[in-house]
């Protein structure tokens, strides 16, 4: 970390002893730091081992009924199963390319519309009072319900599961787009103004960084919903895709395959968030590193 | 051209400004008010809080237009930003997603110069502010006063004929405070621009200006104006132990005493 102030620079003036003693001292604290952070790794696998093992043994056991609840070893099986032998609507890399495409697709156009509307209505007061009303109403509609729509009008391919992904994207990036436009500091506004800014470069220089950490701050969130949007549309009518796998499994009494759909989902989110992690602290470097932590 | 060099930097001539809050209330920041800025000169403005002495600012810079009443900078009626002006604020209004380096080019940037000629000027500035060595750094990696520092640079690179102050150093812890008032004072004899230095600090006006105007309550008009003869350069600390200082401050601060309310 590079800060300011270089204490050690200031230790040099220090008596020998005294600065061996600072030294021990600081040795023995990054030693304790070491030490708390390999407990916390280990508990975090220790506690998602005693789940699984507990889930695995009460299924056995029949305290709970594995017909309904299955156990780990059968959602293991069945995401192998799917793996090597395919699934019964083709192989399973298949059923995630689609949900995933899907889900990208959704994310991107509700991702780029949602910035961009937020950014010219936050910037417009006129159009902000016009439209804000409209825009507290679509929030509070439950969106998911749209997606049948989509189905009848769109049919059973991509397009109705993209719209209903954008749908859901669009809301989130646009509302969080819209509040960091208007959070903008206007003493750095006047101060980019008067250091020669024009209208436009005051846009791109200052409101839109300005913006990023809540825009960026929404994508996570959003693209939950976009996968969402597509999982959902698969579900209400597909012929392929994660979500059919799901709704294929449940007209089985497969709660296995239920299981192993959702977590086959959870690991795509996961590995998603992660990317866009990376891609935050990328273009967040500026902030201070408490936050990043988050 | 009626830019030559006899007409004052700055002109209010009965100017009154009225503000419509976002409730749709009316105030009265300013009243009848008029001062002149001389080319070159440092004119410090003191008033009680709350009482427009901002205003003014927004005013020369064409933020705010005037309700009633004339603005002229240079000899001419203000239209819009004059690129001859800087500003320093009193929060921190330095861009924390660029490094330093970035932020003191900005101006340049904006003005249409070259990148890499617009990161020479800045280089150079922070130099001259004694930033070298923290060009990569972000805002929330220096101090209070250097980001001071990187504003003072980000605002003396576009060369301003008219510089304005609003509270710059007030959020400052006194040592700090007294030390950018000297580097100030610098930075203005070599610059040669004409200052207008807004405050509620009445002994920071006497020890920085050549000119002192003190404020009613508002809505604002002069109360007073005071031309300080302390000699320069004047070193900072030193300056108010003289007994000059101290019967200016006291005069002063009997005519502001007058206008502090507690409300």
């Amino acid at each position: 970390m590079d800060m300011p102030i270089d204490t050690h620079d200031a230790d040099n003036r220090l008596p020998d002893d005294v600065r061996e003693s600072l030294q021990k001292a600081e040795a023995v604290a990054q030693h304790q730091m070491r030490n708390r952070q390999r407990l916390a790794i280990f508990w975090r696998f220790a506690i998602l081992i005693l789940i699984l093992a507990g889930w695995e043994l009460a299924a056995t056991l029949h305290w709970i009924d594995p017909f309904f609840y299955s156990k780990p070893s059968l959602i293991a099986k069945q995401i192998y199963d799917w793996w090597a032998d395919g699934t019964s609507q083709g192989p399973l890399w298949l059923q995630l390319a689609v949900t995933l495409e899907e889900t990208l697709i959704g994310f991107f156009i509700g991702g780029i519309a949602g910035i961009i509307c937020g950014i010219l209505l936050g910037r417009n007061q006129f159009l902000a009072d016009i439209f804000s009303v409209y825009i507290k109403v679509a929030n509070s509609i439950p969106r998911v319900v749209l997606g049948s729509v989509f189905v009848i009008a769109l049919g059973l391919g991509i397009a109705s599961k993209v719209a209903l992904a954008v749908v859901m994207v669009f809301f989130v990036v646009f509302g969080n787009a819209f509040q960091g436009v208007r959070e903008a500091d206007r003493y750095m506004i006047a101060n980019a103004q008067i250091l020669g800014a024009s209208k436009r470069q005051v846009t791109t220089q200052v409101v839109i960084p300005s913006a990023l950490s809540w825009i960026l701050a929404s994508l996570h969130v959003s693209f939950g919903f976009a996968l969402v949007g597509a999982v959902v549309g698969e579900f209400l009518g597909a012929r392929v895709g994660i979500g059919l796998l799901i709704a294929t499994a449940q007209g089985a009494f497969n709660a296995s395959g239920v299981f192993a759909a959702m977590i086959v989902l959870g690991i795509m989110a996961f590995l998603a968030d992660y990317i866009l992690t990376i891609i935050e602290g990328r273009l967040l470097k500026w902030r201070p590193a408490q936050f990043e932590n988050g | 051209m009626a830019d030559d060099s006899s007409t004052p930097a700055i002109e209010l001539d009965h100017v009154s400004c009225r503000f419509i809050s976002a409730d749709g209330k009316a105030t009265l920041a300013l009243q009848d008010f008029s001062m002149t800025v001389e080319r070159g000169q440092f004119c410090a403005v003191v008033g009680p809080t709350g009482c427009g002495k901002s205003t003014t600012l927004s005013l020369i810079t064409g933020l705010l237009k005037p309700t009633t009443g004339r603005v002229r900078v240079m000899g001419q009626p203000v239209d819009g930003i004059d690129p001859r002006i800087g500003f320093v604020f009193q929060n921190d209004a330095i861009f924390p997603w660029r490094n330093v380096i970035d932020n003191v080019s900005a101006g340049p940037l904006f003005r249409g110069q070259k990148p890499a000629r617009a990161r020479e000027m800045a280089g150079a500035w922070l130099h001259r502010v004694g930033l070298g060595g923290f060009e990569q750094h972000y805002s929330h990696q220096l101090s209070g006063g250097m980001r001071k520092r990187v504003s003072l640079a980000q605002t003396f690179v576009n060369s301003p004929e008219i510089l304005l102050m609003d509270e710059p150093f007030s959020a400052l812890d006194m040592q700090t405070r007294t030390v950018m008032q000297d580097e100030l004072l610098q930075l203005w004899a070599e610059s040669g621009s004409s200052v207008v230095f807004v405050t509620h600090d009445l002994e920071e006006a006497i020890a920085l200006a050549d000119k002192v105007i003190v404020l009613t309550s508002r809505p604002a008009t002069v109360k007073k104006i005071y031309d300080i003869e302390l000699p320069r350069p004047r070193v900072m600390p030193g300056v108010r132990y003289e007994d000059r200082f101290i019967t200016y401050a006291r005069s002063i601060w009997d005519d502001l005493r007058a206008e502090v309310k507690i409300d």
